[in-house]
């Protein structure tokens, strides 16, 4: 999937990485089922040289399968992974140039820290001095060089982690995978080893390949994201696209909070569509690139709660902006911002962040007629081409 | 301290009289070792401890290898493998009496084995086996795939991750089944009793045959307590060894060596 087109906001420079550096890893049509299960479902993806790329979904989705396909202990049923272009299925992976980050660290216990880092280069015979370098190099990048003579039974679970990272960087690989490397972590050490890994990873160079179910770390972390949901790539694109402009109903609840809209397309106007929920008519969205929509389509749009601007009449709304009517249900006051339900008259409600700029007795209060207004280029329509089906309620 | 008493008061009485000066094993009269010194010069308990010795070591060393061989191939997954395991750990609750007699036809009647040393070491082995697959087994599958595949991940072949990683894991594991092996062959009278036939008798046989025939002499006191010595040492290592390691390798003692203990 491409970059949407520019409606206003656009990723920060320094963080996009070079879309026009070789392609490392290319996954082409890959698919993998275990006892009739369907674990990863035609997945295409690209990583390119010296990017920080998440894998983000659920548990289940099929993000570990995939990670596990590319390192080489599980084989993809069809498709390619090609790494450097070579493809990569049945290469065991010992003969891989790709090391992981194990969710359990996967420390061997019976060898201290500094044998630990030394393991992958013994086995591609690295000795003496050489040797001793680069496992006190990758030690002091993880800062855990006075404690290279203990065993990992005797590190906090933070260390054994930077142990992980530095015995699996050691080997210098062109790819490091790390399967959710935080997960075991409470909140605070996560955020600390966060800021360490974008660190580390912006210091090496190294490609790396992050499969999360946290949707903020994927996002705070990452130059690209790819989302997933039961086996299947919802959306790829930068951090920004990701969450302003969620391609799929999954994408939209899944990061971040979304209200959504189910509609019928009355009308489309060059770039704009317009469309007609809850009664009203001239709600507006941009029409993403290669989409074709006609009159009288079922159709769903998303707007992110922050985006709603609150009025207590219609007349005040900026001419162009959306409008629905609703009523204050609900008042929940969450310090930097204060989250409102609203009730929509024909069912429904949704959700609206209001920043604390004002003076909080200015709030609304329950059972108040409220206007939700937003600006037309905030509205995302969602390609529901994906939805099974089936599925269609479970979403 | 009331479980304590109960267990250890009547091992300690033996021991205490076993340094009697006199005969009596009810009263203790003066510190001496002329018991000991009758042992050592008695040749039917020389035989028996020469016999009971060859037997445990090697038995512990066939549990061993066979033991640990049936753990790693307990490990593929393939039909009716919990089947099989269960079956594998079967003699560990067979009555030792019933074990007896079938090894007795089995080796007399169906596979020829004379009775004697051999017949002891199949006895031996068919029943501590058990014990040395269950603990290597817990050792397995508490290590699970994840250090071969990081092993292989870092460029280990299959070769090489087993001897770098999985083998030294399972070491102390191995080791401590073996122990256990020892002891049990080292301890057994039963099945030994069926399958000794003349001539080879082991030590536990002819203490129990000694003690029913003349009572507690204190030449079986004596020897009794010899063997209670042997055994705690050998526990007593066994634990100090599998828990240092255990500690230098973060895993829980009982991981190693608390599994027999249910058998």
């Amino acid at each position: 999937m491409t970059v949407q087109p520019s409606t206003g906001f656009r990723p920060a420079e320094q963080r996009t990485p070079d879309l026009h550096a070789p392609v490392e890893v290319g996954i082409h049509e890959v698919r993998k089922s275990f006892h009739d299960q369907v674990a990863v479902d035609s997945v295409s993806l690209r990583v390119h040289e010296g990017e920080f790329f998440s894998v983000l979904g659920p548990s289940g989705c099929g993000k570990t399968t995939l990670l596990r396909m590319i390192a080489g202990f599980d084989d993809p049923d069809s498709g390619r992974i090609e790494l450097d272009g070579v493809d990569m299925v049945g290469v065991p992976p010992y003969r891989r140039d790709v090391n992981t980050v194990f969710q359990s660290y996967a420390l061997f216990p019976h060898l201290s820290v500094r044998d630990n880092v030394a393991y992958g280069l013994r086995r591609k015979k690295v000795r003496g001095a050489e040797l001793r370098r680069r496992v006190a190099e990758h030690l002091e990048l993880v800062q855990l060089g006075r404690f290279a003579d203990r065993r990992p039974g005797q590190l906090s679970g933070g260390q054994q982690q930077r142990v992980a990272i530095a015995r699996a960087l050691a080997c210098e690989p062109r790819l490091l995978l790390l399967d959710e490397p935080l997960g075991a972590l409470d909140a605070q050490l996560r955020k600390q080893v966060q800021i360490e890994l974008m660190r580390i990873q912006r210091e090496v160079g190294t490609t790396f390949l992050y499969v999360t179910h946290d949707q903020e770390e994927a996002l705070v972390l990452s130059h690209r994201v790819a989302v997933m949901n039961a086996g299947r790539l919802e959306q790829v694109g930068y951090p920004e696209d990701v969450y302003e402009r969620p391609a799929t109903r999954f994408v939209a609840g899944f990061i971040g909070t979304s209200n959504i809209l189910d509609g019928q397309v009355s009308g489309v106007d060059g770039q704009w569509v317009e469309l007609s929920a809850h009664g009203v008519h001239r709600l507006r969205s941009a029409l993403p690139e290669g989409r074709t929509v006609r009159a009288g389509e079922k159709v769903a749009v998303t707007v992110r709660p922050e985006k709603l601007h609150l009025h207590e009449r219609e007349d005040e709304v900026p001419t162009g902006w959306c409008a629905l009517n609703g009523t204050v249900a609900d008042v929940v006051y969450t310090g930097v911002s204060t989250q409102y339900v609203v009730e929509l008259p024909g069912g429904g409600s949704m959700v609206a962040f209001v920043q604390n700029a004002r003076r909080v007795s200015d709030a609304g209060t329950p059972g108040q007629p409220v206007c939700m207004a937003w600006d037309p280029e905030f509205t995302v329509l969602l390609d529901e081409s994906l939805v099974d089906e089936e599925n269609n309620d479970v979403r | 301290m009331l479980v304590y008493a109960f267990l250890y008061l009547p091992i300690a009485w033996l021991a205490l009289v076993s340094f009697n000066s006199s005969r009596s094993v009810s009263e203790f009269t003066g510190f001496s070792l002329q018991w000991y010194a009758e042992l050592l010069d008695d040749e039917r308990v020389l035989q028996a401890l020469d016999l009971t010795l060859r037997l445990a070591l090697t038995s512990a060393v066939v549990c061993a290898v066979i033991g640990t061989l049936a753990a790693f191939g307990l490990r593929r997954a393939f039909r009716g493998r919990s089947a099989w395991a269960l079956v594998l750990t079967l003699p560990m609750v067979v009555p030792e009496v019933v074990m007896g007699v079938s090894l007795l036809a089995f080796c007399v009647k169906l596979a020829g084995i004379p009775l004697g040393f051999w017949a002891l070491l199949v006895a031996h082995v068919s029943f501590s086996m058990s014990f040395v697959v269950v603990v290597v087994r817990a050792r397995l599958s508490g290590m699970g795939p994840c250090l071969e595949e990081a092993a292989a991940d870092l460029g280990a072949g299959p070769f090489t991750a087993f001897r770098t990683v999985t083998w030294p894991l399972v070491l102390p594991a191995v080791a401590a089944g073996a122990a256990f092996a020892f002891l049990l062959s080292f301890d057994d009278v039963v099945t030994s009793n069926y399958l000794g036939g003349v001539g080879s008798t082991t030590l536990p046989v002819y203490v129990y045959g000694q003690a029913s025939k003349r009572g507690v002499s204190p030449e079986i006191v004596a020897l009794s307590t010899g063997m209670v010595a042997v055994s705690a040492v050998l526990l007593v290592a066994g634990v100090a060894i599998a828990s240092r390691r255990a500690r230098r390798a973060s895993s829980s003692v009982v991981e190693v060596v608390g599994v027999p203990q249910g058998g």
